[in-house]
């Protein structure tokens, strides 16, 4: 990938990621984490970042958001440098994202309290319909499954109306299955509403089921290893050669054999 | 940067200690010692042996009074944790005496062992007991069904059970509750000492004060006490540390 | 936890009445066989607690020691948790006063009294004082530590959501820590209780704690000094499960495992 030094945007790049590194240092000790990360998303893009756990993507994925400075290098959104978080680029977590003491309607309305009460109202019944917890919403946190907790946890998102989504692992924590069935439901929601999403996962097929590009990184200290277009239209056959192909070439760059 | 830090503490409580001893010199014959008068009185104390006699006193009385609720509560309360009909029945019991301030047994204390160590090491023994029976019993019921399945899986008896499930999945909240059950003995005690004995560290910030108004001895009593309070404890934290015990805290 | 069939429904009653008629029948024959001119039997005990309350002595005593923890426990709340929060929130003040509340904490507030004295004069001042000395430490702790608790993706969440840090004190730190600040509360409410009854013994005239003192004295009514020490028990257990109540609501109820 070139790297230009780009004063004005390339059109319709949301973010920019410079000759991003990041070295961490404790009791004198100091481990590199990320090695001259170089990467550009566009609007709307779904760009998902995949590598083996420990490499450094949800570190990647803090210093995008602003939650970390890099060591070195820069992160532009819309040409603009990202100094800290923003309502404007939202986080989903893996675990302990949702606020267990606020019923789903709080939490779905936990970042508008710039908005009139009708607004919020709106909006909270909006976004609780599109994710489907419809019925649920004076229920708490901890009577909810894990899928639907996710579920909320989008809806809170979501309904900030961000530029960009941030997802970190966040279906790392539910059944097999129930992924299968979360992957679907965040796609029809993505198309619902386009936003940038960056989607960090360390299951290859995740990815290449999700993704309109995969970011390969390697193991820590983490550089792209290969960035791979998804060429496939959703929704996406899981068996069809195609797809197959792509996840293999993948899984082959990552160094795994077919055969267990 | 890191000496800096670890000094502010210290420059805090330097600083507490100038305004202390600045407010008492400007009211001379207030009764509130100033903090030189504080050392004065242990370096008296220290002069005529009374200190070091009266922590032991002291001492001795809780690990007597802590070793014994210790060695009866502790498989007491596993043994009731165990059995859930024998928690049942006995649980009522517990709760109630549970909130009965150790001194308020010091009439029935007295009364069974008289007025000395006996007595104290008996409301120390009180003091302890519940929180370790409740601690043990607590610590049985939170052992994870998995460890038990695992050792019956395993086609193990009870004693084994015990041996190699129980024990060592309690010990860690053991050692917590005993750390926390050390520092109420130690309240307890000086406060019986206050009441009930005569001698300790306890009876020392009485009689400081009932025989002449000493109140340089009285604080330099208390500080005492919280100093000796404080390193009981961090002597038992660092046990809670030794790796052997540890893995009852890696998860979280 | 042992190998028999799951208790039913009628144990729960049967087992503890059998163990209460068997405690009572032990310590009534023992009080038989011993002997003992003094010691009380169950029968003198209920007597003496009749005598009290018809004497109006045992509710007054009673009004007194709850009067004096209300407000001991009361103020000790109103000062500890805006501390301790405070303490939490910036972990430097933490780390700077700590070291004199670790000094201050294991003096027993009964070795206070003297000083106490010197401030309050003898009476209800002193040993109010000397409640809110025993309850203010353990509600500190428990502030500091469930704000040091709280999870770190909590925190985030707020950020991202761009809420200002009073805002995340307010609606994401406070709410998190609530579970463990009601314990803290609930044990500080238990060790007030044991502290009022010593304080009543030593520097007031009335009061449950004064009456266990003043029934030996005047008499070696031990009789009354046992009703006292049971209704010392019952109220301190009330108190407890009152408080375990405010643990069942449900925006703080996540917070909670089983324990008894």
């Amino acid at each position: 990938m070139s790297t230009e030094a780009v004063k004005s945007p390339i059109a319709g790049t949301k973010l920019r990621a410079e000759h991003v590194s990041m070295v961490f240092a404790r009791d004198g000790k100091s481990t590199e984490v990320l090695n001259d990360i170089d990467l550009e998303v566009r609007e709307g893009e779904f760009v998902c970042l995949v590598g083996p756990s420990g490499c450094g993507k949800s570190t990647l994925l803090n210093v995008m958001g602003g939650f970390l400075s890099p060591t070195s290098g820069q992160v532009r959104i819309d040409s603009q440098a990202v100094r800290g978080p923003d309502p404007r680029r939202i986080f989903v977590f893996q675990e302990r994202g949702v606020f267990p003491w606020l019923t789903v309607e709080g939490n779905i309305g936990f970042g508008l309290f710039k908005l009139s009460r009708s607004e919020r109202e709106q909006r909270i019944k909006h976004y609780i319909n599109m994710v489907g917890l419809q019925g649920f919403e004076e229920s708490y946190p901890s009577e909810l499954s894990g899928g639907m907790k996710q579920r909320l946890e989008v809806a809170r998102a979501f309904a900030v109306n961000p530029d960009m989504l941030y997802l970190d692992e966040p279906f790392g924590a539910l059944d097999s299955i129930t992924r299968l069935v979360m992957r679907g439901e965040l796609l029809r929601i993505w198309e619902a509403e386009r936003k940038t999403v960056i989607f960090v996962t360390h299951d290859i097929d995740e990815a290449v089921q999700l993704a309109d590009r995969v970011v390969v990184l390697s193991a820590r200290p983490a550089s792209i290893q290969q960035i791979v277009n998804i060429d496939i239209a959703h929704p996406r056959d899981i068996s069809s050669p195609r797809y197959l192909e792509l996840r293999d070439g993948i899984l082959r760059q990552i160094g795994f054999a077919h055969k267990i | 940067m890191n000496l800096a830090v670890r000094l502010r503490p210290i420059v805090f409580i330097a600083v507490l200690l100038v305004i202390w001893q600045i407010a008492i010199s400007r009211h001379p014959g207030y009764i509130l010692p100033s903090p030189l008068g504080v050392v004065g009185g242990i370096v008296d104390l220290l002069r005529h042996g009374l200190l070091l006699k009266y922590v032991v006193a002291s001492l001795f009385r809780v690990t007597w009074g802590f070793v014994l609720a210790a060695v009866l509560a502790i498989p007491l309360g596993l043994t009731i944790g165990w059995y859930s009909r024998l928690e049942m029945a006995l649980n009522p019991i517990i709760q109630i005496l549970r909130p009965i301030s150790p001194l308020a047994w010091i009439p029935i204390a007295i009364l069974w062992f008289g007025v000395g160590d006996l007595s104290a090491i008996f409301l120390i023994f009180l003091a302890c007991f519940f929180p370790l029976l409740l601690t043990a019993m607590n610590a049985v019921r939170n052992i994870p069904g998995v460890y038990i399945n695992a050792g019956r899986n395993f086609g193990m008896g009870l004693s084994t059970l015990v041996y190699s499930v129980l024990y060592p999945a309690v010990v860690p909240q053991l050692i917590i509750g005993l750390r926390i059950t050390l520092g109420v003995a130690w309240l307890v005690v000086v406060a019986a000492e206050m009441i009930a004995v005569d001698s300790g560290l306890g009876f020392l910030i009485v009689d400081a004060r009932n025989a002449g108004n000493r109140y340089d001895l009285v604080v330099a009593g208390m500080l005492i006490i919280g100093i000796i309070g404080l390193l009981l404890d961090t002597a038992m934290r660092s046990l809670e540390k030794i790796k052997s015990f540890r893995w009852g805290y890696s998860e979280d | 936890m042992n190998s028999l069939a799951e208790p039913k429904k009628w144990e729960r009653f049967f087992w503890p009445i059998l163990a209460f008629a068997l405690f009572l029948a032990l310590w009534h024959y023992s009080v038989i066989w011993s002997g003992t001119k003094v010691f009380p039997s169950p029968r003198h005990v209920e007597q003496g607690m009749v005598e009290l309350l018809q004497k109006h002595i045992l509710w007054n005593d009673i009004g007194d020691s709850l009067r004096r923890v209300l407000i001991g426990f009361g103020s000790a709340a109103a000062m500890g948790i805006p501390l301790g929060l405070a303490f939490g929130w910036y972990p430097a003040v933490n780390q700077v006063v700590n070291p004199v509340m670790q000094i201050l904490r294991p003096i027993s507030p009964i070795a206070w009294i003297p000083v106490a004295i010197i401030f309050f004069g003898i009476g209800d001042k002193a040993a109010i004082f000397l409640i809110f000395l025993g309850a203010f430490f353990p509600i500190v702790v428990a502030c500091v530590n469930g704000v040091s608790n709280v999870p770190s993706n909590f925190r985030r969440s707020g950020r991202n959501f761009g809420l200002s840090p009073a805002r995340i004190l307010a609606e994401v730190v406070f709410p998190a820590s609530l579970p463990q600040i009601i314990v803290g509360l609930r044990l500080a409410l238990g060790i007030a209780w044991l502290v009022v009854v010593a304080a009543e013994m030593v520097a007031v005239d009335s009061g449950l704690g004064y009456l266990v003192i003043d029934a030996r004295n005047s008499g070696k009514r031990y009789d009354l000094v046992v009703a006292a020490m049971l209704m010392i028990g019952v109220i301190g257990l009330i108190l407890d499960l009152g408080f375990r109540r405010l643990e069942k609501i449900k925006s703080v109820r996540w917070g909670f495992r089983n324990e008894s």
